[in-house]
């Protein structure tokens, strides 16, 4: 692999959610270098302070997201070359979230309201009963199929100005994880869970941006989960059931 | 902190949206008003209504019909996104939705003059 | 900061203004030809029971509207606290109401 001469001019924030600033690092371009070779090569060669989360490298664990030149971004499959601008890079960490220190946010909100939105499954059987019989075909688990490879990564929540301007609201993916549930038909919990979520922090302070779709990185699409329980809610209120 | 999201053309529907909406309700007391002025005596009302025929209240007025307009059409691509299934041609209903409040602003301001 | 319910009379009052701001709006560029006259709106709506019923759920409606509206705007850009922003809201539609019912009696009685 040819090692470049070219030097990466790289802003990285620093410090804590009260106090942060950015600071630059010259780092040598490689052949297929990602986001996150930058930062762990920062973190090897000029600060070995410099704190930041990955496992997996892979796109399977969901812990390095981070902005990345003010877009949310899992930091192991973003490739240097796609979003270099000029030579630059800006670094930092995600949006809507405390910061811990460095590019370390707290996702205890984050998970919080997965819990809040009864992201739970409530079994309706025990292990003695027959496994529950559901085709593949089914218009309801094709819709709950559809929305249920998320990993929990935040780069929606990030990119969500619902969530920048209350940041109360549930948030795109734990609102995407009760529509998964609410088109299970195993589960028991159906209006339980569709009161939780049109509670007066939930779905239904959506304004479909859009930008939940636009950035999530395995293609799922909150916006359209957030829509249709807006449209649960909505019928099983009409039904006197809520 | 970039906002790159905020120059995609779904995020700058919504605050087209917003911004309509708010002015509409900002203008409606006016506009209310205006009409009660008949309650009394119509010539009041009338004679209101002559300035209205001067041109750059003509050109404010079509800019209202634009934002009622954007308002409608912007909302009706908010209640079919709500309640029917997902499409996905989200960007080109968006762009519909301004196109026609602009034929409808600019429909008035033909008959205007 | 948007429940069911105001998310529901929300969108029931924009379906309900969906045919009436169509007619609103062709009603518009068909009468501003020549000018608007007080004679010619109040000659097509005095004493019309049609009328009367369009513009008062007109009304109606676009109160309910406007202040579930204006209650999320002050929310998300201002920060204000539930018991302001329902004052707020409740004064504002009551305001509305009242000016568009006297604006209908005007035009129709």
């Amino acid at each position: 692999m040819s090692q470049s001469k070219e030097l990466l001019q790289v802003s990285v924030r620093r410090g804590t959610e009260d106090e942060s600033g950015l600071s630059t690092y010259e780092v040598p371009q490689q052949e297929s270098q990602t986001i996150l070779d930058v930062v762990t090569w920062i973190q090897r060669h000029r600060e070995p302070s410099l704190s930041y989360r990955f496992a997996c490298r892979v796109g399977m664990c969901g812990s390095c997201a981070m902005m990345v030149n003010g877009e949310p971004r899992w930091t192991c499959r973003t490739h240097v070359q796609k979003v270099l601008r000029d030579g630059r890079l800006r670094i930092e960490p995600l949006r809507n979230l405390p910061v811990i220190r460095d590019l370390v946010c707290d996702m205890t909100e984050f998970f919080d309201k997965w819990t809040r939105a009864k992201g739970v499954f409530e079994p309706t059987e025990t292990r003695d009963d027959e496994f529950a019989a559901i085709k593949p075909s089914d218009p309801k688990r094709m819709q709950a199929n559809a929305a249920i490879e998320c990993i929990n990564c935040a780069v929606c929540y990030a990119a969500c100005d619902t969530v920048n301007l209350n940041r109360a609201y549930l948030g795109p993916a734990a609102l995407n994880r009760a529509w998964t549930l609410a088109n299970d038909d195993r589960d028991g919990a159906y209006y339980d869970r569709l009161a939780a979520v049109s509670e007066s922090d939930g779905c239904m302070n959506c304004h479909s941006h859009q930008s939940c779709m636009t950035y999530c990185p395995n293609e799922l699409n909150p916006t359209a989960s957030i829509a249709g329980l807006k449209r649960l809610a909505s019928l099983a209120y009409l039904k006197g059931k809520l | 902190m970039s906002l790159a999201h905020r120059k995609d053309s779904l995020w700058i529907v919504q605050f087209v949206h917003r911004i309509s909406g708010l002015l509409l309700v900002l203008f409606l007391p006016v506009h209310f008003y205006v009409l009660g002025l008949a309650l009394n005596d119509a010539a009041e009302l009338d004679q209101f209504l002559k300035w209205t025929d001067s041109p750059a209240v003509k050109f404010a007025e079509a800019g209202l019909v634009g934002l009622l307009g954007v308002h409608l059409f912007g909302g009706l691509r908010i209640l079919a996104l709500e309640f029917l299934p997902w499409s996905p041609r989200q960007k080109t209903y968006a762009a519909t939705a301004l196109a026609l409040s602009f034929v409808a602003s600019v429909a008035f301001l033909l008959r205007a003059f | 900061m948007v429940d069911l319910r105001l998310y529901l009379a929300q969108r029931i009052s924009a379906l309900v203004m969906v045919p009436l701001v169509f007619g609103h709006l062709i009603l518009m560029i068909y009468a501003v030809q020549n000018g608007f006259s007080a004679d010619e709106i109040l000659a097509r709506t005095k004493g019309s029971l049609g009328w009367g019923l369009y513009y008062g759920l007109f009304v109606f409606a676009v109160t309910i509207h406007g202040a579930i509206g204006l209650r999320a705007i002050l929310f998300e850009w201002f920060g204000l606290n539930k018991t302001l922003l329902n004052s707020i809201s409740w004064a504002v539609g009551l305001v509305m109401l009242a000016l568009g019912i006297r604006a209908v009696i005007a035009v129709v009685l």
